[in-house]
């Protein structure tokens, strides 16, 4: 186990392509971290490079305080798990793990030892002597985290280890990865694009954009505080509303002014009055995500704005129903209670809480508020 | 199995049998003629089978046919032609799956080009390397021996051998040397350990391409080999070009087909894995 510390590290290719942009991420021994992002925004790229299987350009990257820019893999103390699984096809299960452990000169009865260990843990022992081609992606994904484990590194590294599983198996797994981290206690880094795996896994994630970090926080403070646009928009399911708005003063509240087909009403906003007032009379985004929008019954506070809206579409997921309305000519998600959403056509009284709403520059994409 | 059968398919089933009785044809004619007596060319059809069946002619190709003023058969070159094809096929191919892992899982600067270069390899003719080929073996020791014809044959077989490698190993994911890195295996431990034992089906590809190349190659032999390092393919023409009075087309067909038997061997043995390994990379999932 191990720290892990990414120092203003680049990466521009041959034909002058910077894919990463000063990156800084940092992890305590034991976090986990997740990399996440549209593809082509470097996560694997920076993966590779804490593996040592691509060059730095400039920076530094030091696991538990050695710097490890000029070491080859093998040397780094890791163990890496691929989106393909990447097992030795003509190899057996047993020859898969324990061939990382024979080329380090790791005694015969060890090596036999950690075998045992890491399939019972992984629940593949009955597995040992078949080929990958003779398993499922949920076998072969298991024994790819067993060649891992047997290593016992200081960092694990996951390159969207579970995006070639189906949608039940790929839920299953994250459930055992998550367990594994909380039992093992080991450091990892983990990419994915999925930002339901980001949120339901890491201690800490980097929302990386076009070779950025454009946010590094824990899931709940990426989530309830977005530091812009992009990550506001791409942490969350269904994903936060932007509703193009005008900010205008109402009294002593300043507010957003939110319009349907009906009229339209202000929002009061209790955030920053100092810095609100600098934007009043301009445009903003306003954000707000599903939940903040929801029925009577559902919201948790009284003496919140209502507005009555007219529904254009509702899609009843179970526990919840999402209803769609249309607010400043743009289609918004809104969160309600089964029993509670009205039918497309009808009118709903829905509650908006705007205390967690967030407010962007339109130009910059920057939070304002 | 002739319940489906329509005039659609009648049809198609008797072009078929038309292509493969024109393409055996020939073969046929070969066989029967070197098992005739010369009596027997000389008075029947061509395509008759021999009044009566004689080997004779089996063992004069192989032992005693005059090949210009030596006359002691085909057996001596087709040692020739085994002594230069097995070194040369053995070398080429281990070249090429080398160098096929290098520039399909160790890109280096310049390693596209490089094998564009080598693909080049593949188009130049033969004739145009001849005379410089001929000037660099007799530099090196090695005019008109056997050790030179191998050394030809690897030089020019190896641009092909890259390619099939290469185009095969470029289907393997290359996470699977990045995984074997991590397991902190070296250069040759992923080629030995990894690669190499899935890489059957290309091996199979390799070797009846490159024996047939080798086996049935003419040109080089002539001009680089004389006399006692002649190949089968040289000898065979001698063969049929030193006439004594009579043109004994029984022996000429034997040693014709004496010079045929190990390619179509070595198809017979491994040709289904010829079909199999040339669509491997399509198929797989």
């Amino acid at each position: 186990m191990a720290a892990l510390s990414i120092n203003n590290v680049c990466k521009t290719y041959a034909n002058g392509t910077d894919v990463l942009k000063g990156i800084n991420i940092a992890i305590e021994d034991g976090e986990f971290l997740i990399l996440v992002g549209p593809s082509g925004c470097g996560k694997s790229t920076l993966l590779n490079m804490i593996a040592g299987l691509d060059d730095i350009s400039s920076g530094d990257i030091a696991i538990g305080n050695k710097r490890v820019n000029e070491l080859s893999p093998k040397d780094r103390d890791i163990a890496m798990v691929f989106q393909s699984y990447a097992l030795y096809p003509s190899m057996t299960v047993r020859e898969n793990i324990s061939f990382g452990l024979e080329i380090r000169k790791t005694p015969k009865a060890d090596i036999d030892a950690t075998v045992k260990r890491v399939a019972e843990m992984l629940q593949i022992t009955h597995l040992l002597e078949r080929k990958p081609g003779q398993m499922s992606g949920g076998q072969r994904q298991r024994v790819a985290m067993g060649r891992a484990l047997a290593r016992n590194p200081a960092i694990f590294l996951f390159d969207e280890p579970l995006s070639n599983l189906d949608a039940k198996l790929r839920v299953e797994m994250r459930t055992e990865i998550k367990l594994m981290h909380q039992r093992l206690k080991s450091t990892i880094v983990y990419v994915t694009h999925d930002q339901i795996e980001a949120m339901t896994l890491g201690d800490k994630i980097a929302v990386m954009k076009d070779g950025i970090v454009q946010q590094f926080g824990s899931p709940q403070d990426i989530y309830d505080n977005p530091a812009n646009l992009f990550v506001a928009g791409f942490i969350g399911s269904p994903s936060m509303n932007f509703i193009p708005a005008t900010v205008v003063q109402s009294g002593s509240d300043i507010g957003v002014k939110i319009c349907d087909d009906n009229g339209c009403v202000v929002l009061p906003l209790p955030h920053d009055k100092a810095r609100l007032a600098q934007w009043v009379g301009k445009e903003v985004i306003f954000g707000i995500r599903p939940e903040q929008i929801t029925d009577a019954r559902t919201a948790y506070r009284d003496g919140l704005p209502v507005m009555a809206c007219h529904i254009d579409v509702i899609e009843p997921t179970g526990p919840d129903t999402l209803v769609f309305v249309s607010l400043n000519n743009t289609k918004v998600c809104c969160r309600t209670h089964p029993t509670e959403a009205k039918y497309p056509g009808e009118s709903m009284e829905l509650v908006f809480d705007v205390s967690k709403a967030v407010l962007f520059d339109p130009k910059t994409e920057a939070r304002i508020v | 199995m002739f319940k489906n059968l329509t005039v659609g398919r009648a049809l198609v089933y008797a072009a078929l049998l038309l292509m493969a009785i024109y393409y055996l044809l020939p073969l046929y004619v070969m066989l029967t003629t070197s098992f005739k007596s010369l009596d027997d060319i000389r008075e029947g059809n061509m395509l008759a089978l021999p009044q009566a069946w004689q080997g004779g002619a089996w063992g004069k190709a192989w032992a005693t046919a005059c090949t210009g003023v030596e006359c002691n058969g085909m057996q001596g070159f087709f040692w020739n032609s085994i002594k230069m094809t097995l070194p040369a096929v053995a070398i080429s191919t281990l070249l090429g799956a080398v160098n096929g892992y290098v520039v399909s899982m160790w890109r280096f600067r310049g390693s596209d080009a490089l094998f564009t270069m080598l693909l080049v390899g593949c188009f130049i003719p033969f004739q145009v390397v001849l005379l410089p080929m001929a000037q660099l073996l007799g530099y090196l020791g090695l005019a008109n021996t056997t050790a030179g014809l191998v050394l030809v044959h690897v030089v020019y077989g190896t641009a092909f051998t890259t390619l099939f490698f290469r185009n095969f190993y470029i289907t393997v994911p290359d996470e699977l040397v990045k995984a074997a890195r991590i397991d902190g295996a070296g250069f040759w431990t992923i080629f030995f350990r990894i690669l190499l034992p899935i890489s059957g089906p290309i091996f199979v590809v390799c070797i009846i391409w490159q024996f047939t190349q080798i086996w049935n190659d003419f040109l080089f032999g002539v001009v680089f080999a004389s006399g006692e390092s002649q190949p089968i393919t040289v000898a065979l023409n001698n063969l049929v070009n030193t006439s004594t009075g009579v043109k004994e087309y029984n022996v000429d067909m034997a040693a014709a087909i004496i010079a045929a038997l190990p390619t179509l061997f070595v198809y017979m043995v491994a040709g289904r894995y010829f079909v199999r390994g040339l669509t491997a990379g399509a198929v797989k999932g």
